[in-house]
């Protein structure tokens, strides 16, 4: 009951409530368990090292490879700096385009990293919210969201990915569709993914609201979000931030996946999977650097998000301990 | 019981109501089934009597139901691109869908169950740790890439595997199957190994945590201490406990499975569904795809009221619960 | 229903006898499917090309791309200038075994030039035929009109009989809903006969042993499998899964030349490959359009850097062109083909003439599956332009989602791709291309241009009977084409085939079409 007396006298109680709780976590098992990981710091420092090199790409790749006029045909297909004919600054080579794999490498993780982590902020954000309204209000609401969520959930994830971005290309005009092509990924890989974060919060929801302090909450006419924020969302934090984590290498994954298969980000705008699917044309003509650098790296970054969403989980559920 | 089966077959058909409307939107909406049809030297003349033929003039309440009638009926029309019944399509290629991803199953039963047994009762060990680090490397590589790279390594470079096709099929009655001939056994190889790497670390994650937790019950406590050899408590006793779960995941994700089979289909220009619906997402060819995305939704959903039903049959307390469609999901 | 039974038993036959391995098996890998097994369904090359070793046509393009008696044997033009008569070829009888006669060639002239036949328009003179008797055909046309001949090359015969049996009289309507019985099934006159066939996976051919015409090639099988990916093909060519690809992905030529069991057969296709601007008053944005005045279309011209092109991106395969049509079609002409020079800063300055120096954005229109290294070529062209000052939006997307653009004027510049097939005449580039688009004249006139004197020119050039004055013509029009820069031409594309060493005999034809007829497989068994 002390909650409800500190939430309706306090203008902002939500963030040191929070912190708190973050703060307690570390100092207990989360941070401890992190040091004696060598995996989980390896992955992490990997993260870090792509995600910097990513946000930097503008200052420190050779060459903007989106800018169409600084392409030159004429360095099209050099080979990496090590092998015969490899010419600097071209670090891991040139495309067909002559458009440098580095910087290419640099500019394609960034958007596949933006679109990751867009992706699950909005799944998140959909999902927490429609969890928190469909648990704590029940009824017809409860219903209309969950059955909205089944409908989801009864089609494969890779195949609504596909169907909506391959909709939406073909339903926007040209001009747009550049501008648009990482929103509508976004868009595409959230839309599946928003089920799974609603009914972790629903449940939990569910549990709380009968609880006698929420009831008293209510009573006293705490506002409903108040309510739904400060104590339904807090119980369910654990869990949803493995899924989150997980998820993030998930939706990386789906976006290169949706590039490959020709879905997904237009080739003068390469992500990732872009730069893959333009390479696997080229498996056998001996430019071999076009495919295997960015699989690598995409690999990379998919294996460290996982590592750390592995370490997490077994961290946070003692079972396993 | 019987009122559980009713909702659950009612949520069951809103399901594939609701999928259905979202298969008519695409089909109705997204690029005019007219244009589509139509060739170049159309008049408008012609465009406006073929939009009357097909009906397109009428309500959507009307051209919905329409669709519904004949979906229910496995009509789905012609295929703009092929010129033939979309349903004849597609069940010609549900044979080798089917029998890559049947494969794929087996192959991530065989391989992942053993492997998540070792991991939980060596835990400690190098090699389990291996695994369990090579279990993450195998839900972080994309199925494409394994796929390359096993084109590269077995078909270009060592030439033992070929790299694409079905090899030769025998028909039997409708049913095409590669499973007869050794060429066909030879081709299914590598799609099924692409397609089953994710699987097969699902299921070895799975059974590892299901085992790490029977482990630790009375059960097998009192087996190991009634003296029973540690190799049959863990591979008997302890596993058997851990079935059930792997059973429920494998049937819930073969929807997900022959989803994902189109990746590998295309990689390996494997003649299945998911080749022929990347095809129609090429062409735009629009029946085709809405059949496509109501056939798999119809095997997923299938799937989840089969696992549920069984559920509910086997543990009472389940059938008042507000139980949902859908589960596992990735 | 009875192909399958008829395959289950023959791979039964072939599972005991061991007779697979001793047939000579043609397996073809081809970069995409045939559209159906109805010649007449599907306006395609493609398709017509591989159904052509089903059907024939009563004449036909012979080795050296002349055309040659096929079902006819022989032909004159009656008084009146406008009957053509053909007597036709005694004892061929379709693969059920009717007889060929006149009716069949009437039913199926009638069914191609049904109104809802979306071949009619490659029969554009085609009034009326009669039967004169079982082996003679008199074809009416609308008026004199030289290339009848060139046309009926690619216009197949069917039996009436049997299509009169299965309701295919006429052709496949996917609008009225019913498929047609063609569309599964065939019965021509053709050295191949289908033994089955699975959209988008495998199509099987057996050798016709009553064909009329004494066979050249030794196969017994083609089973005819799509293969989209090129990277695919080639390692399926390296591994021997296929034993011919006539799609051989011009940056793999390299490493398939340098594979033991592979060899690339290269030539120069008889496509043009062309960049077409619009001739609209507004360009797709809204925006005035600036290519209406023949300096901005002279200055893109100038910006594009052909050689390099040729060099980098055809891998030096190509034929870099200055006209229209290529040098073995009739109607070209050496003083047409021509090159401007590249020269960037000259088109800075043509563009500075033209009122727009600060450049320009549009839309660039290219297919995903259309051209050899179409996808290539238009980003190098897109940053070619770029770097003169323009904002070309590169579309790339397969030609299912661009071709409805393109017809209707959703689209700025475009690329296009002209073989005169089956023509094989500059009038039909003139006729289908850059004539003013009325009627069944300029349907590829996707800018939108008209230019009443060139309409003239190619409305003379199509009644004219003696060749050399028609050929004038022609070249004239297509002076006016150069001049005025309605369309620029790039190259002619590069084609390689490539075969492994089982194939022993496969003739290249720069029509780019593969007459297997023709080949020879070395026995394996």
């Amino acid at each position: 009951m002390a909650d409800i007396s500190q939430m309706t006298q306090e203008t902002d109680p939500a963030k040191p409530t929070l912190r708190a709780r973050l703060e307690a976590m570390q100092e207990s098992d989360l941070w401890y368990s992190f040091r004696s990981h060598p995996s989980a710091i390896f992955a992490a420092c990997l993260l870090a090292l792509v995600a910097l090199t990513a946000i930097l790409a503008p200052v420190i790749s050779p060459q903007d490879p989106y800018d169409l006029a600084a392409l030159e045909l004429w360095n099209a297909e050099i080979p990496p700096i090590w092998e015969e004919g490899g010419q600097w600054p071209y670090l891991l080579g040139t495309d067909t385009q002559g458009r440098d794999i580095l910087s290419a490498i640099l500019y394609g993780s960034r958007i596949s990293l933006v679109i990751g982590f867009a992706s699950v902020i909005v799944a998140l954000a959909v999902g927490l919210s429609l969890g928190l309204i469909a648990g704590y209000f029940g009824g017809w609401v409860d219903n209309v969201i969950m059955r909205m969520g089944d409908v989801l959930l009864s089609m494969p994830f890779i195949l609504i990915a596909i169907l909506i971005s391959a909709m939406a290309t073909a339903a926007l005009p040209t001009g747009l569709k550049d501008v648009l092509a990482a929103p509508i990924l976004i868009f595409a890989i959230a839309v599946p993914s928003w089920v799974q974060y609603a009914r972790t919060v629903r449940a939990s929801a569910m549990v709380e609201r009968k609880k006698e302090y929420v009831q008293a909450a209510r009573l006293i006419r705490v506002k409903a979000w108040r309510i739904m924020l400060h104590h339904i969302l807090p119980n369910c934090l654990t869990p949803i931030m493995v899924a989150a984590t997980l998820n993030f290498g998930l939706a990386i994954l789906s976006e290169a996946t949706l590039s490959f298969l020709g879905v997904g980000m237009p080739p003068d705008q390469p992500s990732l999977g872009t730069l893959i699917r333009i390479g696997n044309q080229y498996l056998f003509s001996g430019l071999w650097w076009i495919v295997v650098f960015p699989a690598v790296q995409l690999c990379l970054i998919v294996l460290s998000v996982n590592m750390i969403g592995d370490w997490l989980r077994d961290a946070l559920n003692p079972k396993l301990r | 019981m019987t009122a559980f089966l009713i909702k659950r077959f009612a949520n069951a058909a809103f399901v594939m109501l609701a999928v259905a409307l979202l298969a008519f939107t695409i089909f109705r909406f997204f690029g005019d089934p007219v244009e589509m049809m139509v060739n170049e030297q159309a008049t408008q003349e012609d465009r406006a009597q073929l939009r009357e033929r097909l009906g397109l003039n009428d309500g959507f309440v009307t051209q919905y139901t329409r669709f519904v009638t004949k979906a229910a009926q496995g009509d789905f029309g012609i295929s703009y691109r092929n010129q033939q019944d979309v349903m004849v399509l597609i069940g010609e290629r549900f044979p080798a869908t089917f029998e890559l991803v049947l494969v794929a199953t087996i192959l991530s039963l065989v391989i992942g169950i053993p492997l998540g047994v070792i991991t939980a009762v060596y835990r400690e060990s190098r090699m389990a740790n291996a695994l369990q680090l090579g279990s993450i490397v195998g839900v972080s590589l994309p199925s494409f890439v394994v796929g390359i790279m096993l084109i590269l390594a077995f078909s270009v470079s060592l030439g033992w595997l070929p790299a694409f096709g079905r090899g030769q099929t025998v028909d039997i009655g409708w049913w095409s199957t590669g499973l007869l001939t050794p060429s066909g056994r030879a081709a299914l190889v590598l799609p099924a190994l692409s397609l089953s790497t994710f699987q097969i670390t699902l299921v070895m994650r799975l059974v590892r945590a299901e085992m790490l937790e029977t482990l630790r019950t009375d059960y097998v406590k009192f087996a190991r201490a009634r003296g029973v050899p540690a190799r049959r408590v863990h591979w008997v006793h302890a596993l058997r406990n851990c079935l059930m779960p792997v059973i429920t995941l494998t049937g819930m994700q073969i929807g997900n499975l022959i989803a994902f089979a189109l990746v590998t289909e295309t990689v390996f220009q494997w003649p299945g569904m998911g080749l022929l619906f990347i095809q129609a997402v090429t062409f735009v060819d629009i029946p085709v795809m809405a059949a496509y995305l109501m056939l798999v939704s119809f095997i997923f959903v299938a799937l989840n009221t089969i696992v549920d039903v069984t559920y509910a049959w086997v543990d009472p307390r389940l059938r008042d619960d507000t139980a949902t469609a859908g589960g596992a999901n990735g | 229903m009875t192909i399958r039974t008829l395959l289950l038993a023959s791979a039964a036959l072939a599972g005991l006898s061991g007779a697979a391995a001793a047939e000579n098996v043609l397996k073809w890998g081809a970069n995409r499917d045939i559209g159906s097994l109805d010649p007449y369904s599907y306006g395609d090359s493609f398709t017509i090309n591989v159904l052509n070793h089903v059907y024939e046509g009563l004449v036909r393009y012979n080795e050296d791309l002349q055309i040659e008696p096929a079902l006819a044997e022989s032909w004159e033009i009656l008084d009146d200038k406008v009957t053509w008569r053909f007597k036709l070829r005694d004892g061929v009888t379709f693969h059920n075994g009717n007889p060929f006669t006149a009716d069949d060639v009437v039913a199926s002239l009638q069914r191609v030039s049904h109104e809802t036949s979306p071949l009619k328009g490659n029969l554009p003179a085609y009034v009326s035929s009669a039967v004169v008797d079982d082996l003679t055909v008199d074809i009416t046309l609308n008026g004199t009109y030289p290339l009848l001949l060139n046309d009926l090359t690619n216009i197949h015969i069917f039996d009436k009989e049997w299509m009169v049996e299965n309701g295919a009289e006429l052709p496949t309507d996917i609008g009225s809903g019913v498929e047609g019985y063609a569309t599964y099934n065939a019965n021509g006159t053709g050295p191949f006969i289908v033994e089955s066939r699975q959209p988008d996976a495998k199509t099987v051919f057996v050798v016709n042993p009553d064909w009329w015409d004494e066979p050249q090639h030794n196969l017994d099988r083609i089973e005819l499998t799509p293969v989209t990916s090129a990277a695919t093909r080639v390692a399926a060519l390296l591994s021997g899964e296929i034993n011919f690809t006539n799609d051989a992905p011009v940056q793999d030529l390299p490493r398939l030349d340098a594979a033991p069991n592979v060899e690339v057969l290269e030539g120069v296709d008889l496509r043009t490959v062309m960049i077409g601007f619009p001739f609209r008053d507004t360009l797709v944005s809204g925006e005035p359009n600036p290519f209406k005045e023949k300096a901005v279309r002279e200055a893109l011209y100038k910006a594009i850097d052909l050689d390099l092109i040729h060099q980098r991106v055809m891998r030096g395969k190509s034929r870099i062109a200055g006209a229209t049509v290529a040098p073995p079609i009739p109607g070209y002409v050496a003083e047409l083909d021509t090159l401007p020079g590249y020269d960037p800063e000259a088109s800075k300055a043509l563009l500075a003439d033209a009122g727009v120096p600060e450049g320009f954005a549009f839309e660039f229109n290219c297919l995903s599956d259309g051209l050899v290294n179409e996808e290539q070529f238009c980003q190098a062209i897109a940053s070619m332009w770029s770097r003169i000052g323009l904002a070309p939006k590169l579309d790339v997307a397969p030609r299912a989602v661009q071709t409805p653009k393109r017809t209707n004027g959703k689209t700025d510049v475009y690329t296009l791709g002209w073989a005169t097939l089956p023509m094989l005449d500059a009038y039909s580039p003139l006729l289908q291309i850059f004539h003013t688009k009325e009627g069944n004249s300029g349907v590829f006139n996707w800018g939108g241009w008209s230019y009443p004197e060139l309409d003239a020119l190619i409305q003379q050039a199509g009644q004219e009977l003696d060749v050399d004055t028609r050929l004038g013509l022609e070249t004239q029009a297509l002076q006016i084409v150069k001049d005025e820069m309605i369309m620029i031409p790039l190259h002619q594309q590069p084609m390689a085939w490539a075969v492994t060493n089982e194939v022993t005999e496969m003739p290249l034809f720069p029509d780019n079409k593969p007459r297997l007829w023709f080949a020879q497989v070395g026995g394996q068994g």
